[in-house]
Parts: C-alpha cells; structure tokens; sequence
C-alpha cells in the first residue's frame, strides 16, 4: 500500500491503468502498420514525425474531433453504451495481471479466472452494437462474434485451466494465482510440458481478438465491419482500443502462463532487472506472432471455423484435462505429462492439416447436357 | 392442452453493392439469407452504362478505340486489338511483322497486368489482410510503367490502329521489356508461394461452386471460368489470330471447375503469358513498319459485318462490326466475357454461405464496364 491510505494507493494504482492503456494502444497501433506495411513490402506510415512515430497519435486527435454520428433509427441506449461494455471490461481484467514479479496493480488469488471471466463480457458489447446500429451487416456481424466468442471461449478457458490443474506451488499442484503460477514453472516453462494447451490457447486467442483468420465478425470485404459499421469517431476508437488492450491482455496471459514469465532457463534467481527485458520479449513475441499471422492468413468461414473448434480444439482441450486429471491423481512425472501432451498436439495439427486438405467433392452430375 | 409455438422467421435482404467493397465497380447483388446461407440472389448490373457501343457509332474508326479502352479497363490492349482485328477484316488489311510482335507483347503483358489484379482483389475478398494485393500491385505497376513509356498513358492506351500500332515503340524496347519480364516472373512466384498452397486460402476456395464442362458451356462461361471446368479451349489455340500459331505455350485448364481451380489456372496463365512475351522478344524483328501501308488518314471500311474474337484474360472479348461504307461504323456489338460469365453467378451463389458469395464474385473477375459498357 503507498502512504498507508487506502484511497491514494487505489487512486495511483487506477491511475497507472488508465494511462498505461492509452499508451499502449497508441504505441501498438504505430508497430502494427509498421510491421503489416513492411511485410506487405510498403514502409507504413512515415510522414507525421519522424518515420511516422507520431501517426497514431495524429489518429487520435483526428478520431477525437470527428462527429459523433448516431443512426436516426438506432436503439439509442444499445448504441451508445455498446463501446465501453466492450472496452471497459479489457481494462478491468488488466487490473489483475501481473507484469514481473512485483509489478501488479492486484494480486488476486484467482487471478485467471477473473481475467478470462471479465474479458468475455465485451461480447455482450458486440452484440449490443449489432443490434443497436440498425444495420444489416452490423446484426450478421454480431451474430458472427456471438457465435464465434462463445464457440473460442470453452478451448480457451480450458487450455488455461488445464495449466491451472498442474501448476507447481508449494507442497502440492494447482493455482489460479497468475504468480503462482509463473513461479512454478522455474527453468522449464509450461510450453514444454502442455504443448497441447499452448496450441489450443494460441488458436482460440487469435480467434478472441478477431484477427485473420478468424476475422469473421468484422470481416471488411464481407460484412464491412460488421458490429463497426455505423460507428464514428471515439466510439468506434474505443472498439479499436478494446481490441489492441485486448492483444495486450491475451499475449501477457500465454507469457504469463505457458513462457514462463519472467524465469528464463538460465537460473532460478531474476533479478527485477533481468525480468522486465525477459518479460517485454515474451510479450513482444507474441505480439509479433499476431500482426504476422495478421498479414499472412486469408479468413476462414464462419461454419469452418465452428466445426474445427468444435470438432478439434474442443475434444483435444477435454483430452488435455483428461490427463492431467490422471496425472494428478497417480503423480505422473512431468516427462510423461509433456509426451502425452505432444501426442496430442501431434493428432491436432495432423486434423487441422486433414481438415484443409480434404478431396474435393465432384461437381453433381447434370441431366442437361449439349454437343460441345 | 400443449401450445405449438412457431416462431415467425423472415429471411433477410442483403444489399451488397453497389458500394461495397467486394463488388469490384458498381455492381449490386440483393442477396435473400437464411442465417448465413445464401437463398436467393438478385444481381442488378446498369450503373456503369454508359452506351460505349453507341458512342462508337459516332465516331470514325480511329476515334472508336478510345471507348474500347475505357470498356475493358484492365486489358485495354486485348480489347483495342479486338477492335483493330475487326476493322481489319473487313478492309483487308496486312499488319506488318513488327506490328503483330508488338501487339502479342503488349496484348500479353496486360493479360499479366489484369491478372494481377485479378490476384491482388481476390486475396482481399478471401480475407488477406492486403498482402497479396500488395505483392500484386508492385508487379503491376512495373508494367504500367513500361505501358506508360510506350504509349504515354497508364490506363488510357489508345495505342492500336486499324493495320498496326500508332507509333514505334523506344530504341530499347526490348531490355525494358526483357527487365520487366524478369521482375514480373519473380513476383509471380511470389505471389504463388504466398496464396497457392496456403491451408486457410485452400479450405475456402476448393470445392466451392464446382462447373461441369455441360453447364460451362450451357452458361456461356469463357476464358479461366471455362478451362477451370477442364475444357481445353482458347481461341489463341482454337482459331490463332495475329501470329499465335508462331509460339509455344500451355493452356492450363483445371479439373472441378471450382473457385481454386479458377485461381489455378489464372496463376499459370500468368506464367504461360511471359513465356509467349519471352519468344515474342527473340522473334520479333528490330526495324521495319509497324503499320499497313496505303492507309490514309481517315479509315473508309467497305460495306459489310464482321465478327472478331480474341482471347482476353476474362474470356472471349468479341467485336461486331456493321459497316455501310464511310467513315463511322454503322453498328459496334461488344460481347463481353465478364458479362457472359456473370450472367450465371445465381446459380453459383445459391446455397452456399454469405461470405462464399463475395468470393464466387470475385472469381468471375468482373469488370463493371465491361459487363455495362
């Protein structure tokens, strides 16, 4: 506590929140036209401030002045509240992560529960945009994400619980404590040990943050933005906000809880010094991963996209905390938890790869037929 | 007594067009959904009409090219040539060596060029994030920029008249050209290796809205739309105008007649297209005339019609040419290769998902002035 007062410590922490996040939406907004420019073989922005640095912030003041435009025959309430719903949870679930080892605003003993428990809400969000706008892609694009969040969120949350189940803490296993957890894991994160639930974690966060290919609900050349499309100005940045905080939130989150944190393999003991570097390239690789896949990947189908989380993902995560059920109940060594884990990543990229590659259906035969 | 509730549902009208962003143009589908399947699509072309064909009928020969460039405005050489075959044929007219080489060159390159942009548009419809319009985009201004110092336009050519070309293209043609070539095929690879054997791009496109030859050629399809059923027709082949009987190339043609095989073929003829380009360097002769001789100034056909075809990269890009004598045709008819294979979309879009009808679309490769002249 700062000052032994109760409100100041409150207000500093809130305050650390409410200006860590603009920032960083501002900053990862300029890196993400960076990097997609450079990958898309253009130099992104470079005009305002030098090589463009000041671009975002260019954008703000630019959304920040722009109308605020309302359709006439928009569900006003619905309308208007939709973008904090789906950027104030984001926020809220940020007060719960920890940083490095001493750098939180709460340390929670159910951390990642809360997390992903507050996280979800934002679908309400989209879903009140859709309707509220009164637009036609809008109601197609938030049915989209309903269905989508709600098929991503059960891997997901199971990926993370599976870890949970078999995080090392003292004299026994299992914690929802995001630094428990990271403090169990010593030299050898839980990437090696839960290969299957970093992958499925890793598929259903891209899937979570609307980003290719699973950019279904706002997908631009389908239904134009979909929840986004009557939206101007701040409300629509706070959508945009919502998802880069998002991004932030969902790659800490898998640093956090399949990279180790701030332990490297090196030695046991971090200094603060060495955790913040260790911390920014985990969570700056993740990052990376995204905007990567981002450039790289065209957008699936909504009914593709349900069937391999339903079909794939969600079997596979079940399968996850099958065995490490087992091997709480009979003390399996590590070792035998990451080999059975690797046999199941191995099963899912090999029905991923068979769910893509599948033969073509011959076209029907026609009755009509002419002389060529 | 249990009470039978029914839920009432309507189906929903989608506007898609004519501003949105997959139509490519002005065009607009009024798609009939149930949740995300499509059930009924009413596509509704006009607003690029501009009546070019009746234009053209008051212009003189020279002046009517003009309105075939702005028709087919990504293969404005294809359909100039298409105009100048027909203008030819009713005249008699003898296109010198030098003429026909510049013009298979040209007419090939911008087969690459709408192709190109056939791949850059496409990718966006399939969801990429831009890139491989990018990656497409940068080739094609390469060869924009070779079209610009020849004919001093980047869209507008205007280049090919009625028994050649207008004038003679620069001193180092053929470097410039050998350059672009090489620049272009290694993009081309590119673009291959960053689309063709993506797993995402695969999972949406295989399979989807298959042709059989039958209904190909019921349907009037042309151009990649017909060869992807696997028919192996191509009027350079079937009929070779100009001097195509000269080079050796494929036609690719595909198997299921579905949106990936679409996209397959229109990669390899990219591919095919350069090696023509490439032959056409070696053949072609440094000096000589690049127009007809004994032309005046003002083109006078004598009476009669003709039917021109050519193989443009949409399809058969065709010209009907009225003359009664004088110095303006009589009657212009385009047949167009992207209105003939739009004219079939409701039935491929019917029953298949939303966002599958934005990609069938863009798999057609319209151009709206082309379908609306």
């Amino acid at each position: 506590m700062i000052g032994d007062n109760a409100w100041l410590d409150a207000f500093v922490r809130i305050l650390a929140i409410a200006a860590g996040v603009p920032v960083a939406v501002i900053v990862l907004n300029y890196l993400e036209r960076k990097v997609v420019g450079r990958i898309q073989n253009r130099l992104g922005p470079m005009r305002v401030g030098p090589y463009g640095t000041l671009q975002a912030v260019a954008d703000t003041i630019k959304l920040l002045t722009k109308e605020d435009v309302r359709p006439t025959t928009a569900d006003r309430w619905a309308f208007e509240l939709a973008p904090y719903v789906v950027v104030v949870p984001t926020i809220v679930a940020m007060a719960a992560l920890p940083f490095t080892q001493d750098l939180w605003v709460r340390n929670l003993g159910l951390a990642l529960f809360f997390i992903l428990a507050v996280s979800t809400v934002s679908i309400v969000g989209f879903l009140m945009a859709g309707w509220g706008s009164d637009n036609k892609y809008a109601i197609l694009g938030a049915m989209r994400s309903a269905a989508q969040l709600i098929s991503y969120e059960i891997p997901l949350v199971m990926a993370a619980v599976a870890v949970a189940m078999v995080a090392h803490v003292d004299g026994g296993r299992g914690s929802l404590n995001l630094i428990e957890i990271v403090e169990g894991q010593g030299r050898v994160p839980y990437l090696i040990w839960q290969p299957l639930a970093f992958f499925i974690f890793t598929v259903a966060a891209v899937a979570e943050l609307y980003r290719q290919p699973f950019d279904i609900p706002v997908a631009e050349s389908e239904v134009v933005g979909g929840p986004l499309v009557e939206y101007s100005g701040m409300r629509w940045a706070m959508f945009m906000m919502g998802e880069y905080v998002n991004l932030v939130l969902l790659s800490v989150l898998a640093s956090l809880v399949f990279l180790g944190g701030w332990n490297w393999p090196l030695g046991d003991e971090v200094g603060p010094a060495l955790q913040v570097p260790l911390m920014v390239i985990k969570v700056s690789a993740f990052i990376l991963f995204f905007f990567w896949v981002r450039a790289a990947l065209p957008r699936l189908r909504i009914d593709q996209l349900m069937a391999y989380s339903w079909q794939v993902l969600l079997p596979l995560a079940f399968y996850q905390i099958v065995v490490n059920g087992l091997a709480l109940v009979y003390e399996w060594p590590d070792v035998a938890l990451g080999a059975l884990s690797a046999v199941g990543t191995m099963v899912a990229i090999y029905l991923t790869y068979k769910a893509v590659r599948r033969p073509v259906r011959r076209p029907a035969p026609v009755t009509q037929r002419v002389e060529v | 007594m249990a009470i039978e509730h029914e839920l009432e549902t309507i189906d929903l009208h989608i506007n898609v067009g004519p501003q949105h962003p997959a139509t490519h143009g002005v065009f607009r589908m009024i798609l009939t959904v149930d949740g995300e399947k499509v059930v009924d699509c009413d596509p509704v072309i006009g607003y690029m009409h501009r009546g070019a064909e009746k234009l053209s009928e008051n212009c003189d020969y020279r002046q009517a090219i003009g309105y075939q460039d702005r028709t087919e405005y990504l293969a404005q050489f294809n359909a100039e040539w298409t105009y100048c075959l027909a203008v030819e044929k009713l005249m008699g007219l003898q296109v010198p060596e030098r003429a026909e080489y510049i013009r298979v060159i040209l007419g090939e390159l911008n087969r690459v060029a709408s192709h190109l942009m056939f791949m850059g548009a496409f990718g966006t419809d399939v969801g990429f994030f831009g890139t491989p319009f990018m990656y497409a985009f940068r080739e094609r201004e390469v060869i924009q920029d070779f079209f610009e110092a020849i004919t001093g336009e980047r869209m507008m050519y205007n280049y090919f008249r009625p028994g050649g070309v207008a004038w003679d293209v620069p001193p180092d043609f053929v470097e410039q050209c050998r350059y672009v070539v090489n620049h272009v095929r290694r993009g081309v690879e590119e673009l291959d290796a960053l689309m063709t054997d993506n797993e995402v791009f695969m999972a949406r496109c295989r399979g989807l809205s298959p042709v059989t030859p039958e209904q190909a050629i019921n349907w009037g399809f042309s151009g990649p739309m017909l060869r992807a059923c696997g028919l192996k027709h191509d009027l350079r082949r079937a009929e070779p105008y100009s001097i195509y009987d000269r080079f050796d190339f494929e036609i690719p043609t595909g198997t299921q007649g579905d949106v990936y095989d679409r996209y397959l073929v229109r990669m390899e003829e990219m591919k095919q297209a350069l090696r023509i380009v490439e032959q056409a360097l070696e053949q072609m002769p440094p000096h000589g005339p690049i127009m007809a001789e004994g032309l005046k100034r003002t083109i006078r056909v004598p009476p009669g019609e003709v039917y021109a075809r050519t193989e443009s990269p949409r399809g058969e890009y065709g010209v009907y040419l009225v003359s009664k004598g004088g110095d303006k045709p009589w009657r212009l008819k385009i047949r167009s290769a992207a209105f003939s294979n739009l004219s079939a979309l409701k039935n491929l879009v019917v029953g298949n998902y939303v966002a599958d009808a934005i990609i069938i679309l863009g798999s057609i490769d319209i151009v709206l002035c082309e379908v609306d002249r």
